[in-house]
């Protein structure tokens, strides 16, 4: 008997920590998570009645069909990679910057300044200062919370939070006010940018991509093989370590926000100056918050964040493709997006844990 | 040993943690009215076993046994009703709270007004002996009195089977009397106890029986009475060991850092330091001594340049170093280790590997604005032969080492630096006798380059056979500076508790 009153009281199953798991088994797991997501997905489009293999190749197809699909696809793709290099800077001081969609919108603005007010200067000229104007922007954006942290102790996660609105605030401020278009009789919008303020296009897209790909190798290489990457690492890990290295704590933390508010900034002038051409309420559109995502999501690996941005890239041009051919509303594709991160954020768990079942404990105990 | 007075047995209990053997089938009994001791190298399992026997852990294999009983312990709860209370090296309690509502807490006793709550706590007291004020808020506590609470807490839960987790790490010498007096009424009173502790004096003191363990299996029990420390040592590293420390002669000692009226304030803005006044001299170690908090953390800190002092001068080679930026200080040759208690905390960067851990002082080093990583590996391979560290690969994250060979690595890099001047704190926390003797080879050799040595300890016989001189503080003033050769732990005991030297007392009346 009480043979009997000790098993009903063993837990069914324990959640254990696991050994950490080789790289190999950590790709698998994600590989696996993927699959399972789009199963997951393809369940859900069945179950408002489409049919799943239909509308996942029409999201493939609408992100690859044409040259201009696949460049309209590659227009979602810059802003949100070059934006979750910038957090990442951040993340990898553990300095939680939820401000990207903040600083990116500072960066479209302070270029916008260049880009309405001197649209005769010579383009080149034009474009620099818009692009210096967008890093020192976004940059300025980004300091403002890590002074506060310094000086005041404050709470990163909500201050940068909060700075979003303000910037967004002042955007609405700026279309209803100094900046409306003349020409828009009465309507509160911003002009469309001259011709001239521009960004150039290489092979068909504005040379944002170029930007992209240039941080992410820059990037790749500062956190790795600089002193200030460096430092920025020890200074996440532990900031007493970092004091006792005599590393000035104070001083990358006020570095590495800028460089962060900086680079979310320059996807702002991308964004802006390269695909709408001019400064709206929807120029972050969600992807300051979405380039959080792909940064964990990548474990703050440039190279992967740059794949992964692309695959989103994928998903938003081809969601949008199968709104317009399915009439889905722009809801379902979200839920979509939804189920996939579920999955493959939910997998992050199973790469760390992992449950231990009572009979599979007692058959190993055995052996 | 009779059947029925058995308190414990844990029979052939084998857990495993991945590919990591933790426990081995492993025998360990006690019973009621017994104290026994569990002695055994770090990661031995020591550890493991009393979170099994705590219902921290499910074993995967064997049985335990309460009162003669087969029980399955799934959770601490079980544990409590089973009578087990155990006490954690790092005190449970809630600060704000007086000793009694730490003690009623989460009990249906939380309920019962103050004055029945009190006297209860008074009842327990009496019964085994123990002193507390109950109304006393737990922050207005002293180490010891805080530990009072903690048996107290076990006890009132009707435990009759304790555990204690290195009960004497953060006592003085007296206090540690006191804990094991009462221990001994413990036990009077029918109690079983199981204490770990590190240091084979209080084994021997202590304990009734000794259950050895090494790498997981225990290698057996004995009678304490029937063996001696050399034996004890013996038999948990598996080979014999000579145990005394050496001291080798100083050579050249002349005056490397004067410490002159330091006052340092905590952040709490009360007195960290207060008039310290000492000499630190080349190819010397200087011990000091005092009960955690008595100021050694800010001592370090303020010769380090990482906090401000209120006044006073550190003088390095007749330079005042007060005012200099950390790194400026390290180069001018003073290094510092300082193992805090959870040993990951400074010094060293728990998700790095060893190679960039080296580089953590001297990274900024090298020309240009990227990090040279050549010579920090080949240091870190160096290191893993030279000091014999067990870890898969130079690249694998410090947190996965075990405590021995993190401490190794800290005071490895720290050598390499070629400091004149060493400041190491508590370098031989929590480690085995092995690598603890290994660790004082490494400052003798130092001493003997001529390095100056600060070692800050906790175990003064260590301190008194490895030091020349030895610095005691109390509350932040230093209450005596004596040879170690000629003094005893008594008179170190009691300036630890505030009582002043015959030396300092003259100082002090010449002063006034």
């Amino acid at each position: 008997m009480n043979e009997t009153k000790k098993a009903s009281r063993e837990p069914l199953f324990h959640v254990v920590k696991h050994a950490e798991r080789s790289a190999k088994q950590m790709i698998l797991f994600r590989l696996a998570a993927v699959l399972f997501s789009i199963l997951a997905g393809g369940v859900f489009i069945l179950l408002i009645g489409y049919n799943p293999i239909a509308v996942y190749g029409t999201i493939l197809e609408g992100a690859f069909r044409s040259k201009m699909a696949f460049q309209a696809t590659l227009k979602f793709t810059i802003p949100l990679c070059i934006c979750a290099l910038g957090v990442t800077l951040a993340f990898k001081m553990k300095f939680w910057n939820i401000g990207g969609e903040g600083q990116l919108i500072m960066g479209a603005v302070f270029a916008t300044f260049f880009a309405l007010k001197f649209p005769h200067w010579n383009h080149w000229v034009l474009i620099a200062c818009m692009m210096v104007a967008g890093i020192i922007g976004g940059g300025l954006w980004g300091l403002i919370a890590a002074l506060f942290k310094i000086r005041w102790g404050t709470n990163e996660t909500l201050l940068t939070l909060m700075l979003n609105y303000i910037a967004l605030h002042l955007v609405s401020y700026l279309q209803a006010g100094p900046w409306r278009d003349p020409a828009a009789n009465g309507f509160s919008k911003i002009a469309r940018f001259d011709k001239n303020a521009a960004l150039d296009k290489v092979l068909g897209i504005h040379f944002g991509w170029i930007i992209m790909l240039v941080l992410v190798a820059v990037i790749w290489v500062y956190l790795r093989r600089s002193k200030q990457g460096y430092e920025i690492s020890v200074v996440g890990e532990s900031q007493d370590t970092a004091r006792y290295a005599g590393i000035n704590v104070k001083k990358v933390i006020l570095r590495t926000m800028f460089l962060s508010g900086a680079i979310a900034g320059l996807a702002g002038v991308c964004q802006a100056a390269g695909s709408d051409m001019t400064l709206s309420m929807g120029v972050a559109g969600g992807v300051g918050f979405t380039a959080i995502i792909v940064a964990w999501l990548c474990h703050l690996n440039p190279g992967m964040i740059l794949v992964v941005s692309f695959l989103f890239g994928i998903l938003q041009k081809g969601s949008s493709v199968v709104q317009s051919t399915y009439g889905l509303s722009a809801d379902s594709a979200a839920v979509l997006q939804g189920v996939i991160l579920f999955f493959i954020l939910g997998s992050e768990f199973f790469v760390r844990y992992a449950f231990v079942g009572r009979r599979k404990a007692k058959k190993e105990g055995a052996n | 040993m009779s059947q029925q007075n058995s308190a414990i047995r844990c029979s052939s209990i084998t857990k495993t943690f991945g590919s990591v053997v933790a426990n081995d089938s492993i025998e360990l009994e006690v019973s009621y009215g017994e104290i026994l001791a569990l002695l055994g190298e770090n990661g031995s399992g020591k550890t493991t076993l009393m979170n099994m026997i705590s219902g921290i852990y499910h074993p995967d294999e064997g049985q335990i046994y309460v009162g003669g009983e087969p029980v399955s312990i799934t959770s601490p709860m079980d544990a409590q009703n089973l009578g087990i209370g155990m006490i954690h090296q790092h005190f449970k309690l809630v600060e704000v709270f007086s000793a009694m509502e730490n003690i009623v807490l989460g009990t249906p006793g939380r309920l019962k007004s103050r004055r029945a709550m009190k006297q209860e706590v008074l009842d327990l007291c009496k019964n085994y002996g123990l002193e507390i004020d109950p109304e006393k808020r737990v922050y207005e506590m002293s180490v010891s009195e805080k530990q009072t609470v903690e048996i107290l807490k076990v006890l009132y839960r009707g435990a009759k089977i304790l555990i204690l987790d290195e009960p004497t790490a953060v006592l003085t010498p007296q206090e540690t009397d006191k804990l094991f007096n009462i221990l001994r009424q413990m036990k009077q009173q029918g109690c079983a106890i199981i204490i770990i502790t590190h240091k084979l004096g209080e084994v021997l003191d202590i304990s009734d029986r000794v259950t050895i363990l090494r790498k997981g299996k225990s290698v057996g029990s004995v009678e304490t009475a029937q063996v001696d420390a050399a034996k004890l040592t013996e038999l948990m590293v598996g080979h014999k060991v000579s145990l005394a420390i050496e001291r080798p002669e100083p050579v050249d000692a002349h005056t490397i850092l004067k410490v002159v009226d330091l006052t340092v304030a905590k952040p709490d803005g009360s007195k960290g330091l207060e008039d310290v006044n000492f000499r630190i001299r080349s190819g010397q170690i200087l011990g000091v001594a005092g009960v955690a908090g008595s100021g050694q953390k800010e001592l370090c800190e303020a010769i380090a340049g990482l906090i401000p002092a209120q006044k006073g001068a550190v003088l390095y080679k007749k330079e005042n170093i007060l005012g200099k930026t950390p790194d400026e200080i390290i180069d001018l040759g003073i290094s510092m280790s300082f193992v805090p208690e959870d040993r990951l905390g400074m010094g060293l960067v728990a998700g790095m590997g060893m190679t960039d851990n080296m580089l953590l002082k001297s990274y900024r080093s090298g020309k240009g604005p990227l990090v040279d990583r050549a010579p920090a590996r080949d240091l870190a391979k160096r290191l893993m032969k030279e000091l014999s560290i067990v870890t898969p690969g130079i690249e694998t994250p410090v947190r996965l080492m075990s405590g021995g060979n993190v401490q190794k690595v800290l005071l490895g890099r720290e050598i390499e630096s070629n400091p004149n001047l060493l400041i190491t704190a508590y370098p031989v926390r929590g480690l085995d006798i092995n690598s603890s003797y290994l660790i004082y080879d490494l400052l003798n050799k130092q001493k003997q380059k001529g390095v100056a040595v600060v070692f800050i300890g906790e175990d003064l016989d260590v301190l008194l056979e490895l030091c020349d001189r030895i610095l005691v503080l109390c509350h932040g003033r230093v209450t005596g500076i004596v040879d170690a050769k000629t003094t005893t732990k008594e008179e170190i005991g009691l300036m630890m508790t505030g009582e002043m030297s015959a030396e300092e007392k003259e100082k002090e009346a010449a002063e006034a």
